[in-house]
């Protein structure tokens, strides 16, 4: 435990991912943050965005999550969003047709753009884990 | 016996037939519950963090926020009541809206006006049938409410709160109703103030020498608190209706045992009645058998 983090991804209906890491690297409205062990406490604000767990064994965990927080105290990280989803679960073609839609689609502004981003977030998420 | 024997077969079929009906929905009724609470605990992790998010920032940061702020003369609250959707659940459905109707009398005596805002069609029936004014109605999801929903519901709440007083339809407080899943025996209805926001502050206090954690915010403590406490609001409304949907469960199969055992007593008094009509049936013919017999054998023996 001393020398790993303990990370939660945690969705508004489920726990997406929890385990120990040793790296967790996040993308807040500021730009992207990397977490390692002894990281000072830390709560903040994520777009949407990929996510990236480095698991203790090397191995990665890619999500895609829907905006949320970042909460960092003590070795312990929290990932917090409505929705989360992890790249293994992702449905590639339907964020595709999902892009495509938000691009040609006549909402408003702010709605075209958040569906544009979170779309983009999922397959840049699947891309990742290839 | 004013009624056949006939009659009262067809009594103790169709009785027998609500009985599989009643026992069937008691069935779905107990594992819908256990999906239900399922749910619930799957939602708890979300809920607790966020719960540490929001204390983390209120104690470690001297931000007031709307959402948190009272004010002075509220004369205006919105009352959010969660009922089902159908009925067939004991008094579930009416004994979260007396608690609505008691929370309402007491803000009408604080001098409040209310806006009511429902979830469930058998509220909105309720408010319908009596002629009442609702703001906002949501149906079609008490079994298994979805976090969408929820948040739905919490961004309409927020905004009507967050609105400025002579805008029509801002309130000042905001009120939920619901009903809290103690035991698979035991529901309560409840009610919350949910806005302002009372926020528990850090659990614990720190142990002397124990360095509190210096939270850094990113991009500001405003910021932050500006995202967090619509979720944390979100979030509270869904863990009121994942209660519900429990609460509607357990109190639909607890009603659904008592038909299917009302059925059964039923089934067993008409059985009885009818046996007692079938044996009546019997006894009168062999007397008019016997009886019959007798008058032969008394003209026979006259005429020897």
């Amino acid at each position: 435990m001393a020398d790993t983090l303990q990370v939660e991804l945690v969705a508004a209906d489920r726990t997406v991912w929890s385990g120990s890491a040793t790296m967790v690297i996040a993308r807040t409205v500021e730009g992207d943050v990397g977490v390692l062990r002894g990281h000072a406490p830390l709560l903040s604000l994520l777009t949407d965005a990929v996510v990236e767990i480095t698991g203790d064994e090397g191995d990665v965990v890619v999500a895609a999550v829907d905006g949320g927080f970042l909460s960092v105290a003590g070795d312990r990280v929290s990932i917090l969003s409505e929705h989360a989803v992890l790249a293994e679960d992702i449905n590639v073609d339907q964020a595709r047709i999902d892009l495509d839609e938000a691009r040609g689609g006549d909402a408003a502004p702010d709605e075209t753009e958040r569906r544009i981003r979170r779309a983009e977030a999922r397959i840049r998420a699947v891309e990742k884990a290839r | 016996m004013a009624v056949s024997l006939r009659e009262y077969r067809a009594r103790i079929k169709s009785t027998e037939s609500m009985k599989k009906i009643t026992r069937a929905m008691e069935l779905i009724a107990a594992s819908r519950i256990i999906k239900a609470q399922q749910r619930a605990q799957a939602a708890a992790p979300y809920a607790r963090e966020l719960t540490r998010a929001v204390s983390a920032v209120a104690t470690f940061s001297n931000v007031d926020h709307p959402l948190t702020t009272e004010q002075e003369d509220a004369n205006r609250a919105a009352v959010l009541i969660v009922t089902s959707d159908r009925g067939l659940a004991g008094a579930y459905s009416s004994s979260v809206l007396k608690e609505a109707e008691r929370l309402a009398e007491k803000l009408r005596e604080e001098g409040k006006e209310i806006d009511f805002y429902i979830a469930g069609r058998k509220g909105e029936a309720y408010f319908k049938f009596r002629n009442r004014q609702i703001v906002r109605s949501w149906t079609g999801f008490s079994d298994q409410p979805s976090y969408d929903i929820a948040a739905e519901v919490g961004e309409a709440l927020i905004a009507a709160f967050l609105k400025e007083r002579e805008e029509k339809g801002g309130v000042d407080e905001v009120h939920v109703v619901y009903t809290r899943f103690r035991s698979m025996l035991v529901q309560e209805p409840t009610a919350v103030r949910l806005l302002p926001l009372e926020v528990v502050e850090g659990t614990e206090a720190p142990e002397k020498g124990d360095v509190l954690p210096l939270y850094e915010f990113e991009p500001s403590p405003e910021a932050v608190l500006d995202g967090l406490l619509p979720q944390y609001v979100q979030s509270r409304i869904f863990f009121a209706m994942l209660q519900a949907a429990a609460s509607e469960l357990a109190a639909r199969q607890k009603a659904m045992k008592s038909a299917t055992d009302n059925a059964e007593e039923l089934i067993k008094k008409y059985t009885r009645v009818a046996n007692q009509a079938r044996q009546a049936g019997i006894t009168q013919e062999i007397s008019e058998i016997v009886g019959g017999v007798n008058a032969l054998a008394d003209a026979s023996a006259g005429s020897e």
